[in-house]
């Protein structure tokens, strides 16, 4: 790309520059998964991402499989009979998932990339090429999303441009299943609902402590003051409805009773199942 | 696993009980999506993996598309499980049917269809689960995920089709004794760890932390003491059918005793007179014929769907007492 033929060199940018795209976790658990279970002599994998375009453009990749392939030095050959029937089976479950993309394991864009590139894009307009390096070439495993644009000059195609596009890996799906869980390679044990919510008090105290230390150490000058977090500890504060203390007591006592009374009434009822099952033994033996 | 495989082999003889079930992050993030994108609707799918020892390894599930009822759809719905163990066999994913999942709203599952798959899956599998998530749950912080099975001994009476009182004190079975949880525990690939290590540093609070400090809980007891009730409804149905039946078991003895008394005085009668007794016992007659003893199933299946019901509202409870102390003493402060 010489800088003289700028000007006769075209772009052709089918999207808007403000593209962007969301991956679910599930998708990189997947990626990862097939990367593990990859054939012997593959280097990488590929696969194709399911999902949706938002109403703001965002595409958002919510599944995603694997499709065998061969590459060798300059060629790649794709299962695409696979790449159908696996599209259809998915359709028969989840129908608003349609293609966006394909990914790829490995860092960046190779050289075979344009070809499979190519042929998504005659499955769906403008896909997006996600890739995950699950080798971690560079100490970190990068997830980058592309987007191509053609580079023709005049009607005569040149070469395919892949363009790098903000990626929001955020993983609201993942925080709810907690972290904990999926982030060790073992857990023994699931959380229950006790053991939940004793972790999550451990977290508010823990919060409510560095609260009580940063706002120690601003008073006595060790640390400069930040206006803008003194405005949102004073907001948080205030956020506090206050309550003259006999109403605080009757509004706690009244849920306590509340809880008391389902307690007990459900108490009654596996009390009641117990004496039955018992009455009923008994009454089989006489 | 440095066993040989004429270790296994020689091992294969006695199996092992089911210990512990154990799935990948992977098959549990799958599970809640299918069953969140289609919440309320309830959907099932099937779980793939290993039979390894005592333990059960679940590496790879896939959703089944909603069921209909129509007989096409129902063959196409095999052609797709055919097909969609064929693709994922060819990029190298156990392709070894271990179970099922399903969504439940609030823990009914407890229901005969639920038995009737399972015993559908145990004629072709020697192990199998069943994992059940409830995704209503979800929303308060809380990972509703249970493995079940059924006892040996409850399919072993099942099979004979017969749940009498009188078989089932034989068998010392109780409700309780239907359903068995097996622990589970969650696996990860180290590459998947190695990811989420790096993509999500430890942040001091999560979705799960705020969901959990919710303090309304209201509509969930709501909807659990409803269903609480129902059940409730359905089980003096049961008792009323039970009560019909000994009824009608307590007029027929009767009705026995006094044919046969008859019978007797009559046999005398003849004896006294030189003639031969008449039989102490005719078939033919109607008061003889054995009453059919109703199921004792549905019954147990209902108390165990109460206990269910009882058991997550003293969690609930239990939860919000403590999210009340914690108010309070916030409060105070």
């Amino acid at each position: 790309m010489a800088a003289s033929e700028q000007t006769i060199l075209q772009f052709t940018t089918s999207s808007s520059p403000s593209l962007s795209a969301k991956v679910q976790p599930l998708v990189i658990f997947n990626i990862c998964d097939c990367y593990i279970r990859r054939p012997d002599q593959a280097e990488r994998v590929i696969g194709t991402l399911l999902g949706s375009i938002l109403p703001d453009g965002t595409v958002d990749i919510r599944n995603s499989y694997a499709v065998p392939h061969n590459e060798s030095s300059d060629q790649v050959a794709l299962d695409i009979e696979y790449h159908h029937n696996m599209l259809l089976s998915h359709q028969k479950v989840n129908p608003k998932e349609v293609i966006v993309g394909w990914y790829s394991t490995g860092l960046g864009v190779t050289g075979g990339s344009a070809l499979i590139h190519e042929f998504y894009s005659r499955e769906v307009p403008n896909p997006v090429h996600l890739t995950v390096d699950t080798g971690f070439a560079n100490g970190e495993g990068a997830v980058k999303a592309y987007v191509s644009n053609n580079l023709s000059l005049g009607d005569q195609q040149l070469a395919a441009q892949f363009q790098e596009i903000p990626l929001d890996l955020r993983m609201v799906e993942a925080e709810r299943v907690g972290f904990d869980i999926l982030k060790k390679p073992v857990v023994e044990k699931l959380p229950t609902d006790l053991e939940g919510m004793e972790a999550t008090m451990q977290h508010l105290l823990a919060l409510i402590d560095d609260v009580y230390k940063y706002v120690d150490d601003v008073v006595e000058g060790r640390v400069a003051p930040d206006n803008k977090i003194g405005r949102f500890l004073s907001d948080t504060v205030a956020s506090l409805p206050k309550f003259s203390p006999s109403d605080f007591d009757k509004l706690v006592n009244d849920n306590m009773q509340d809880q008391l009374l389902s307690l007990y009434l459900s108490s009654i009822a596996r009390t009641q199942l117990s004496l039955a099952e018992k009455l009923n033994t008994a009454a089989q033996i006489l | 696993m440095a066993r040989s495989f004429l270790q296994v082999a020689a091992t294969e003889e006695a199996p092992t009980p089911l210990r512990v079930v154990q799935i990948e992050g992977l098959v549990i993030l799958k599970i809640i999506k299918h069953c969140k994108d289609f919440s309320p609707a309830l959907v099932t799918g099937q779980l793939l993996g290993l039979d390894v020892g005592s333990v059960l390894e679940v590496t790879n599930c896939f959703p089944f598309p909603i069921r209909e009822e129509d007989e096409e759809i129902e063959a196409d719905g095999a052609n797709y499980q055919l097909e969609m163990m064929r693709c994922l066999r060819e990029v190298n994913v156990d392709n070894n049917t271990v179970g099922w999942y399903q969504s439940t709203l609030l823990g009914s599952f407890q229901t005969v269809e639920l038995i009737e798959t399972f015993m559908n899956y145990q004629e072709n599998i020697r192990r199998c689960v069943c994992i059940i998530y409830d995704p209503s749950r979800s929303n308060q912080g809380v990972l509703a995920l249970k493995a079940l099975k059924l006892s040996d001994s409850f399919m072993e009476l099942y099979r004979s089709n017969n749940f009498t009182g009188e078989k089932l004190r034989e068998k010392n079975l109780s409700w309780v004794d239907i359903f068995e949880e097996i622990p589970i525990k969650v696996s990860n690939s180290a590459l998947v760890s190695a990811y989420m290590q790096q993509l999500e540093p430890d942040t001091p609070v999560t979705q799960c932390d705020y969901d959990r400090l919710q303090l309304s809980s209201k509509p969930f007891m709501e909807r659990n003491m409803e269903f609480l009730i129902e059940c409730m409804d359905d089980i003096s149905i049961e008792q009323q059918k039970f009560q019909f039946y000994y009824r009608s078991l307590t007029r027929q003895q009767a009705q026995q005793q006094a044919w046969l008394q008859k019978r007797r005085a009559e046999n005398m009668a003849r004896k006294a007179s030189g003639e031969d007794p008449l039989p102490e016992e005719d078939p033919s007659n109607p008061i003889f014929k054995p009453l059919p003893e109703p199921s004792r199933l549905d019954s147990f299946l209902i108390t165990n769907q109460i206990a269910n019901y009882c058991n997550q509202i003293n969690g609930v409870a239990g939860q919000s007492f403590s999210r009340l102390y914690l108010l309070k003493a916030l409060h105070e402060k």
